[in-house]
């Protein structure tokens, strides 16, 4: 079963490569480390994005109000700072990780005690945090002019030759390489994804680990907030709106099963990864942005397509271990 | 043959008691849709006018009409993202029939023919490649929507013959608009199919057990791609109704739309995971959206804000009987 992820990331690696190439061949520049250094750092929000999501849809979740929780925390982060300059940066963070903590909590609270689906949950909170934030914010936008200089640099700041913002990607991917691969609350999330019913009698509490996924992925749209907005220092409702299925498409092209139990951080990563470079490349070689979406949407398909091979052959091995136990 | 075979046990309401039906979902969004009804009438001296309330009707008959083939996609098991880009798509299309001349009943043909090609399009990927419709449809979403901005970039079609505005501008008689008559048709049309002819059946068997029908002769991909050519269908007929209402296409148009479909859906009683679920109760739903949206509307509270309101209600309404249940189980026990 290890073989068969491997395999599936290393094709995808080799469409990410093959990608890049093609690439090259309209615009030379494409590959030469800086510009791929550059494509990592614009792709570093998705990225981090779609980690949070995969360890939802690894239970067999979904969380639609990622990009609505990123909206509503960035828009308080970025209301802070013009409120209250003084708020060094690290606290601004740990004020958006807990925010986001709060909001993903509260879907978290609804899935597991009240037993609602994790899609029909989201759906309501992806509206009604966005709504949250026309009523915080007055409807009123939050500009450059307005943060404090050290809000927009922050991530900017080049450090051992990388962006501070790539660096909290890398340090992200770390620590969910680790919390999925090395503890016990990465073994049962993949564990109740595979088979909720066993993962009760194996001592599981498949509803409080669901709500701690909901409560990762809160964290994790929180801090993508504050990323988010001092990136692209503005802060207004219309922020990530519609994102939240970038995100999810990241982790199918990744191919983390939507049906939960299959899926890695290096997919996850991966998947990212391709949407951003497909959006990065598309103007350097002289493609209308409206091609975008269609591009996406296409890569989707066939990520799709070719993912539900694999799955379908992986499902016939765990029947035969099974059968063979 | 005298002995008579012993009862099959028919999910379905007729044989529960009077006591269920009281206490069904539909009454409890009856009651909803009277409290909401009452406090817009206290809240708003312009509400309760036969105008105004006509208007209202427009605020969900569109999606309301997409709501209806989503809601049996639902109880099937399946589900349907990329309505809205459909929307789009088909509305792109006839604007480009529009630059070519065409004439009102081209125009709706088109419309309507985009609509069903895009629904068979994701019912081929779903039920020949044996793909999660979530995904499929996250996926031809952004690739139906994708290519209505490759054709129209950021331009906007516009100049339909008027002909063609009574489709979400006309009325066919008084107050009744030509979109609420469709509306209706359509609902009574769905909830015949739905729960009273053997295709309704077997949809909801589907929803409940795939594989059990596969076993016992339904053909259940057959049935699930005839499910989304009609969600594709309504949501050709919403472009025609949209695209007619605001006199224009753009890329842009119903943006959104296959989220609140959704919530009316699951608002109206249907369960997510499929198998249960009732017309009655959408179209219940649809008029509850309406009015809520409505109603904060006449108190000038911005679009935005609605959305909580519209969230909190899929919520709470879902969590109540939960909730309740609980409570209820807390006391006996």
């Amino acid at each position: 079963m290890k073989n068969f992820l491997k395999y599936r990331e290393i094709w995808l690696l080799a469409g990410i490569v093959v990608l890049i190439g093609l690439i090259s061949t309209r615009f030379p520049g494409f590959a030469n480390p800086a510009n791929l250094r550059q494509v990592f750092n614009d792709t570093s929000i998705l990225m981090i994005l779609a980690l949070g999501q995969m360890v939802v849809i690894l239970t067999r979740s979904i969380d639609l109000s990622m990009a609505s929780n990123l909206c509503f925390t960035g828009m308080v982060v970025a209301m802070l700072n013009a409120a209250h300059p003084a708020i060094p940066i690290p606290v601004l963070i740990v004020i958006a990780l807990l925010v986001g903590l709060i909001l993903g909590a509260f879907n978290g609270f609804l899935v597991w005690r009240l037993n609602i689906p994790s899609i029909v949950v989201t759906l309501g909170t992806l509206t009604i945090y966005r709504g949250a934030t026309f009523v915080i914010s007055g409807g009123a936008w939050v500009n450059a002019d307005q943060m404090s200089p050290d809000f927009i640099n922050f991530q900017r700041a080049a450090f051992l030759g990388l962006p501070v913002l790539s660096w909290i990607a890398i340090l992200v991917i770390a620590l969910f390489f680790l919390v999925m691969t090395r503890t016990a609350i990465g073994r049962s999330i993949h564990a109740i994804g595979v088979n909720p019913t066993a993962s009760v009698y194996a001592g599981i509490d498949v509803g409080r680990t669901k709500f701690i996924v909901f409560c990762i992925s809160g964290m994790i749209g929180g801090l993508a907030g504050y990323l988010w907005i001092s990136r692209y220092v503005i802060a207004s409702v219309e922020v990530a709106n519609g994102y939240e299925l970038n995100i999810i498409a990241a982790c199918v092209i990744g191919g983390i099963s939507i049906a939960g139990g299959i899926g890695s951080v290096g997919g996850a990563v991966l998947g990212a990864l391709f949407l951003g470079i497909i959006s990065n490349a598309l103007p350097v070689i002289n493609v209308s942005p409206f091609w975008q979406m269609a591009i996406s949407g296409s890569a989707i398909i066939l990520a799709v397509v070719l993912n539900a091979r694999g799955e379908r052959r992986q499902g016939r091995i765990i029947l035969r271990k099974a059968e063979a136990a | 043959m005298t002995d008579t075979p012993a009862p099959r046990h028919i999910p379905d309401r007729l044989d529960k008691p009077l006591s269920s039906a009281i206490f069904s979902w539909e009454a409890l969004l009856v009651v909803i849709a009277i409290i909401i009804f009452a406090i817009n009438s206290f809240a708003s001296p312009y509400f309760l006018d036969p105008w105004s309330l006509s208007d209202l009707t427009f605020n969900f008959t569109e999606k309301a009409l997409i709501a209806l083939a989503m809601a049996l996609l639902i109880i099937s098991g399946e589900i349907d993202l990329s309505v809205a880009a459909i929307v789009a798509l088909a509305s792109t299309m006839m604007g480009m029939a529009l630059q070519a001349g065409a004439g009102m009943p081209v125009l709706v043909a088109i419309g309507i023919a985009v609509g069903l090609g895009c629904g068979a399009f994701n019912g081929l990927l779903v039920t020949r490649l044996g793909l999660p419709s979530i995904v499929v449809t996250i996926g031809t979403m952004s690739l139906f929507r994708g290519i209505a901005f490759i054709i129209l970039g950021d331009q906007a079609y516009k100049g339909y013959p008027e002909s063609f505005a009574f489709f979400g501008q006309g009325y066919v008689w008084w107050v009744f608009s030509f979109e609420l008559a469709l509306f209706l048709v359509a609902a009574l049309v769905y909830w015949f199919v739905l729960h009273r002819t053997s295709f309704g059946r077997h949809v909801f068997a589907i929803g409940n057990n795939p594989v059990a029908c596969q076993f016992s002769g339904v053909r259940v991909d057959r049935i699930k791609f005839i499910l989304f050519c009609l969600t594709g269908l309504m949501s050709g007929i919403a472009s025609v109704l949209i695209t007619s209402r605001l006199g224009s296409t753009r890329p842009s148009i119903a943006q959104g739309y296959e989220l609140e479909a959704i919530t009316m859906v699951v608002l109206g009683g249907v369960s997510i995971l499929g198998g249960a679920g009732s017309i009655l109760g959408v179209v219940l739903a649809a008029f509850i959206m309406g009015l809520v949206t409505f109603g904060l509307g006449l108190l000038n509270v911005p679009g935005i804000v609605m959305s909580i309101f519209i969230g909190l209600l899929l919520i709470i309404v879902i969590a109540l009987p939960i909730v309740w249940r609980r409570l209820r189980e807390g006391r006996f026990a």
